[in-house]
């Protein structure tokens, strides 16, 4: 895979190999070979800056929030370079200010586990709302499957913080929901939904709902119909069709919208802390406060890595698992 | 696509499912409906977001004269250009350095590099730039805009290099071979022909990467020193307190912003089939 063979080309591949197989044929191979290396060479000098870049204010940082993890907490923020395993074990464990016995730190552990419900609840809900809507983008006529697309995409691109203070309005005592429900007369006084576990989940999904339709769709639109009317015509029912037939052809596309949108309602931070109001905390506001009023920087560290590593094992498993049916498949 | 539609009188569409129409529509309503009203009561000349008074441009004058708007703004663009500008630099020469090539040693690396950002959780970048850059403004005594704009360059990389080398793929060697049999240099090869043709990739990558940057809270948020607002930290500020209409004035600016250019991108992206 990595050695190039210059026997087995079959035709010049490059400009720079191109002008060297014109030359006489003695020589043409070792040419060839040095015209190569030497491509190898510029193209990856030309993807050298881009790294150097990401290295310095992407990768290389996170190297120091796993050692930053692993020092003593400063009294007023930061740390002291003094080695410590406080901070990983606080994560999981709290002492008792007075007599020192351990237990579970509860706090967090709550934070963590909700944050893993609340992200698995968007899963399900966006898989609810856009399975549907991603078939219906798929089933139209082709020339207007773009245009739904782009209705999906626009929402995707406009800034997160706008689309959750919109939800914010719409939620809120005097928003449009109560109001509705109010004029209906369903309720006596206004629902408090903002700054609930529920305000969360229905901004989460609000907020990824785009995540999991597009990858559903490019499922979707490559779905041969004819395997569904096979189905039909052997007298399936249109939820065996559904079941039996299309959902395993577009199991690629729900794996990765489940995927894309799991990721990022985990380590989601702004959405909860508009609609979560403080109170209702997710992981990713349980890190901030670590570095702002807790104080305690090696917590945050190891909590971010925490999250890091869980994110890290998810994609691995969605790799591992998306690879297999393609490397079989002819 | 095989269409087909039972007996005369019964049509029959395999593409049917019960109910998918139904939710199809929520969905596409659920979707604008909140973007809408959140527009429409940025023109209510009421103080309260609650009650509907009447039209008004009340909210847009005060939000185009809060000096906090306006410096906030001015940061954000300045931010998103630069950003934008050098993120995409870097993504084109990266495109070209890793398409158009036969796999060699160490490329899955340079993918996986490029692609970092958009693996790990936001909050966990944001950290660790914060702790990152107190150490440089510790050892430097730095402390402008610099470092929110190679935040930003870093995490628009991947969005800049996605357009340009999608196009690249789509663009076979002949032109530039036959350029080279001409005994262009490869700089003029670069120059008259990869480059004119590698155009609407580079304009869709850049104008992602301003999107991008334009958007960002939580890496701004952490990563920024005191006064350094952009416009959606400000923004994420202002709603922990009680809100005027003039936040809903400031995002309808700011979405008719990222509307048009999503719409332009849309277009310039389509163009290349």
């Amino acid at each position: 895979m990595v050695a190039p063979d210059a026997s087995a080309d079959d035709r010049p591949r490059s400009a720079a190999a191109a002008i060297a197989a014109e030359r006489p044929a003695g020589s043409q191979r070792a040419l060839v070979e040095e015209a190569r290396r030497r491509e190898i060479r510029n193209k990856r000098l030309l993807a050298t800056p881009a790294l150097i870049v990401l290295f310095l204010a992407a990768s290389g940082p996170l190297l120091i929030v796993l050692v930053y993890s692993f020092l003593t907490a400063g009294p007023y923020g930061g740390v002291v370079w003094e080695f410590s395993t406080e901070g990983w074990f606080k994560v999981l464990f709290q002492r008792d200010i007075f007599d020192d016995t351990l237990s579970l730190a509860d706090a967090h552990l709550s934070i963590l586990w909700r944050s893993i419900q609340l992200s698995f609840m968007t899963t399900l809900l966006t898989f609810f709302f856009g399975f549907p809507t991603a078939y219906f983008i798929a089933t139209r006529p082709p020339k207007y499957r773009e245009l739904w697309l782009f209705l999906i995409t626009i929402p995707f691109w406009t800034n997160l913080l706008i689309r959750t203070f919109a939800i914010m309005e719409v939620i809120r005592a005097e928003g449009l929901i109560n109001q509705l429900l109010l004029g209906l007369g369903i309720v006596e006084k206004p629902v408090q939904m903002l700054y609930t576990d529920f305000a969360i989940l229905v901004g989460m999904t609000y907020v990824y709902l785009p995540l999991m339709v597009l990858p559903l769709y490019a499922s979707m639109e490559k779905l041969d119909f004819r395997l569904v009317e096979a189905a039909y015509d052997l007298y399936a029912t249109r939820f065996q069709a559904l079941r039996r037939v299309i959902v395993p052809l577009v199991k690629p596309g729900i794996i990765a919208g489940s995927i894309l949108v799991f990721i990022p309602s985990l380590g989601a931070y702004v959405t909860p802390r508009v609609l979560g109001g403080g109170k209702k905390m997710m992981l990713g506001n349980l890190i901030e406060l670590q570095f702002g009023q807790g104080r305690n920087w090696p917590l945050g560290a190891a909590l971010s890595i925490t999250l890091l590593v869980i994110v890290m094992v998810a994609l691995i498993a969605y790799v591992r698992t998306s690879a297999k049916p393609s490397a079989g498949h002819g | 696509m095989a269409e087909l539609s039972g007996q005369r009188g019964r049509p029959f569409s395999v593409r049917r499912q019960t109910g998918f129409t139904t939710i199809a529509v929520v969905c596409f309503v659920a979707l604008y409906a909140p973007i809408i009203t959140l527009v429409v009561y940025s023109f209510n000349s009421s103080v309260s977001i609650a009650s509907w008074e009447g039209f008004s441009w009340r909210w847009y004058v005060a939000a185009w004269q809060n000096d906090q708007v306006q410096q906030a703004s001015i940061r954000s663009v300045v931010i998103a250009s630069f950003a934008a500008v050098i993120a995409t630099t870097l993504a084109t020469m990266a495109a070209l350095g890793t398409t158009r090539t036969r796999p060699y040693r160490g490329l899955t690396a340079i993918y996986a590099m490029i692609n970092q950002p958009l693996m790990v959780p936001e909050i966990v970048s944001a950290v660790a730039l914060l702790i990152f850059f107190a150490m440089v403004k510790v050892a430097t005594g730095y402390t402008g805009l610099g470092y929110l704009i190679a935040a930003h360059t870093a995490f628009c990389i991947p969005f800049a290099y996605l357009p340009i080398r999608a196009r690249l793929e789509s663009m076979d060697l002949t032109l530039e071979i036959a350029a080279a049999d001409l005994y262009a240099t490869p700089w003029n090869a670069f120059r008259r022909v990869t480059l004119p043709l590698l155009w609407p990739g580079i304009l869709a990558g850049a104008m992602l990467a301003f999107v991008i940057s334009l958007d960002d809270v939580v890496i701004t948020e952490f990563v920024k020193s005191a006064g350094q607002d952009t416009l959606p930290t400000y923004m994420l500020g202002q709603l922990r307190r009680a809100v005027t209409p003039e936040m809903n004035a400031i995002s309808t600016v700011f979405l008719a912003i990222s509307v048009a250019l999503v719409t332009v991108f849309f277009f310039l992206s389509r163009r290349r089939k």
